[in-house]
């Protein structure tokens, strides 16, 4: 017994880092930020003044500049949960089939969503660009000249050109699970369905889209998680503007924290979205699950 | 066998444990971070020099761009971990709170050494944002607090070739407000672009927006502002966001210049493509390098009104900080000394085409750097006021001005949203008292 209870310490002191580190990086954290979202911090002082449930009440009062930047995120990720995932699932199902080259098709696929955030948003800025971009100089080439503008300035298309962006950088990660969702169908599956005379619209309504249940609710947990939490296409392209029209959670967040220094209002804009975002997730699954268990 | 090996095992584990947690240290070396990628070379060199003259080994740590830079401080600021010597960027209420956490050291003694001798040596304006006089609004005790590396200000430049182009006389920029409209106009009827400026950066827009307040209210009013005792929605602030309605009415910006970063407007102005920007005086050595043959002027910021003078933004351009709590506070302030003493700010001044903050070092200047230190008298610059706006309302100026600037708002729906911002602040602060 002594002897198992040494050899139990050991195992534990060798796993000790692991722990160390996780506590400190992420239980710590997660508590703090809970904790300093009942404060007034300036985020150097050495003093903090408690102010309980304050910056949560205003923020749900006052402040419409937050709630802003919650719809502009709802309405990137409404774009790429539709867009982009059937742009991703056209894709996979090409490359699903034996075709030519298929294997170069998903490496170019999955190109944009290994490249960085920000590089990608500097390239689309010059595409965007009102002065000189490319885009422009496309519709004016084919006699489109009054659609020319400058993208990320005019309100009216400022998200939109933002939204346009990251689905072209995410919907590689969409692409590959599909892809390997429709690569574990059973074949047989396929067969069966031909055989008793299904057509391809049949076998896909009737096959695929049953048996990629699971993997569409994955996808789609995956693009609203991450795409409620852009921020590195926002900071390169526009900083949120012009005006509000391109704030979304996280720069505001970063914006309270380090633009007006309210490190407990910050916090607890942290606090409400990671529950938002939360909620969104369980709702989703909570989908999944009625799908899975309907007849 | 096994077992017998366990303890070195766990001897061995604990040894690395413990060593990866150790620093390691050199107890004479200076530690410097800094933001200033343009300036690295310049100041490793320096570092350098310093090491061979006195034999003290000094270490610059870039860490770019500014925006993790501050951060970068800020984190180091809560676990105690900062430099023997660092900056603090921001605006002078940050500073004061590295202050009161005890982060920064009083140098005034070190300064005044001397019957003051290195205080004459640095321009007056520059060193007033390190320091804190008696009663100051922020409760720091009164001291230096820092050291200007260089000095700068904010104006407006032309192209001197565009205006060749457009038939405006090269050597006459435009004074007025009225002048600058017309020459905007002239301009664009030869499809040239008027204004680019990285307003997507929004306190270059808070700083062209606090030019024409100081020229069309004066300072007194300004501070009458800030206290609360004059409301954003008086016709005089109204007028400060009409101008820039008028701008936009007259087609007299660059495309996309709202949502646009200084680097990209900076790129802009030196390829030609727009006859005015507006950029600080580090613009010198960034044209520099983007087009060398690039032919402007430096001009001030349009006169709205005669009534009071023109200001335009400036000070100190990059500040450096003494760690209170460096066992080397002493050497670190000495170093600080010999990089402001006159041969190292020629040599920054040369190598990086900045202007130096040590008085006696301005020689050989280039023109246009010369054209900028002509105008530091102008200099004005929020740090140096005896009070500050709530950053919320500041935010909500500058955010809203880009809304003016896209036709969304109009001046006076913006002055009553930016006056019911302040309501709310001084409610707040009503409330703490």
């Amino acid at each position: 017994m002594k002897v198992r209870l040494k050899d139990t310490f050991e195992n534990y002191f060798f796993i000790l880092p692991a722990i160390v580190m996780f506590a400190t990086f992420s239980i710590y954290p997660f508590f703090k930020v809970f904790q300093l979202s009942a404060y007034e911090w300036d985020g150097i002082s050495s003093t903090m003044r408690f102010v309980g449930l304050a910056n949560f009440w205003d923020i749900f009062r006052h402040n419409t500049v937050w709630w802003t930047s919650v719809w502009n995120a709802v309405y990137v990720t409404l774009l790429a949960l539709t867009f982009q995932n059937i742009l991703a699932l056209l894709l996979a199902l090409a490359c699903d089939r034996k075709i030519r080259g298929g294997h170069v098709y998903r490496v170019i696929f999955y190109l944009p969503p290994v490249l960085s955030g920000i590089v990608v948003g500097l390239i689309w800025s010059w595409i965007y660009d009102g002065n000189y971009g490319l885009l422009n100089h496309w519709l004016k080439a084919i006699g489109l000249d009054g659609l020319t503008r400058s993208w990320l300035s005019d309100p009216k298309t400022a998200l939109t050109s933002v939204a346009v962006i990251h689905m072209w950088k995410g919907f590689g990660w969409g692409f590959v699970i599909l892809l390997a969702g429709l690569q574990n169908i059973p074949r047989e599956l396929y067969e069966a369905a031909r055989v008793d005379g299904a057509n391809a619209w049949q076998v896909f309504k009737e096959v695929t889209i049953p048996m990629m249940i699971p993997v569409f609710i994955l996808v789609a947990i995956l693009t609203v998680l991450g795409t409620m939490q852009i921020f590195d296409i926002i900071i390169s392209t526009t900083g949120g503007g012009p005006g509000y029209h391109t704030e979304v959670p996280v720069t505001r967040i970063l914006s309270t924290m380090t633009g007006t220094s309210q490190f407990g209002y910050a916090c607890a804009e942290g606090i409400i979205f990671g529950i938002l975002l939360l909620l969104v997730s369980l709702f989703q699954m909570r989908i999944g699950k009625t799908f899975r268990q309907a007849p | 066998m096994t077992h017998r090996k366990k303890p070195w095992i766990l001897g061995v584990y604990l040894a690395a444990l413990l060593a990866g947690c150790a620093q390691k240290q050199n107890s004479s070396q200076l530690t410097i971070w800094h933001w200033m990628s343009d300036r690295e070379d310049t100041l490793q060199e320096l570092a350098g020099r310093y090491e061979t003259a006195t034999g003290i080994p000094v270490r610059f740590e870039l860490f770019a761009p500014s925006e993790a830079y501050s951060q970068k401080v800020k984190a180091a600021a809560q676990t105690n971990t900062l430099p023997d010597v660092f900056g603090v960027l921001g605006e002078k209420r940050d500073l004061a709170s590295f202050i009161l956490s005890g982060h920064v050291a009083n140098i005034a003694e070190e300064i005044n050494d001397q019957e003051g001798a290195w205080r004459k040596l640095l321009f007056e304006k520059p060193l007033l944002m390190n320091e804190f006089d008696a009663g100051n609004g922020y409760g720091v005790p009164v001291g230096t607090y820092g050291v200007p590396l260089d000095v700068m200000n904010i104006q407006f430049l032309y192209n001197k070739d565009l205006f060749r182009q457009a038939g405006l006389d090269p050597n006459k920029p435009p004074v007025t407000w009225r002048d600058f409209l017309a020459a905007n106009a002239k301009l664009k009827e030869k499809g040239i672009q008027g204004l680019v400026s990285g307003w997507g950066e929004i306190w270059l827009i808070e700083c062209l927006a606090s030019n024409f307040a100081w020229n069309i209210m004066g300072q007194d009013k300004i501070l009458a502002t800030l206290k609360g005792k004059v409301l954003y929605t008086d016709s005089d602030w109204v007028r400060v966001l009409k101008l820039f309605q008028e701008m936009r009415d007259q087609g007299a910006l660059a495309e996309g210049v709202v949502t646009m970063i200084n680097k990209r407007a900076e790129q802009i102005f030196a390829n030609g493509q727009a006859a005015f920007a507006m950029n600080g005086s580090w613009c010198v050595n960034v044209y520099h390098g983007m087009n060398p043959s690039l032919d402007y002027g430096v001009m001030l910021p349009p006169r709205v009104s005669n009534t009071y003078p023109q200001v335009i933004w400036g000070g100190a351009g990059s500040n450096f900080m003494v760690n209170a709590k460096s066992v080397r506070k002493e050497q670190a302030a000495a170093f600080l000394k010999w990089l402001t003493a006159k041969e190292q700010q020629v040599y920054l001044a040369t190598q990086t085409r900045n202007l130096p903050s040590n008085r006696e070092a301005l020689v050989d200047l280039p023109p246009i750097l010369a054209e900028f230190v002509n105008d530091m008298d102008r200099t004005v610059h929020p740090s140096l006021m005896p009070l500050a706006e709530f950053p919320l309302v500041t935010e909500a100026m500058t955010k809203g001005i880009q809304s003016i600037l896209i036709g969304e708002k109009t001046p006076e729906e913006l002055a009553a949203q930016v006056q019911a911002v302040k309501d709310r602040e001084l409610e707040k602060q009503m409330a703490q008292r």
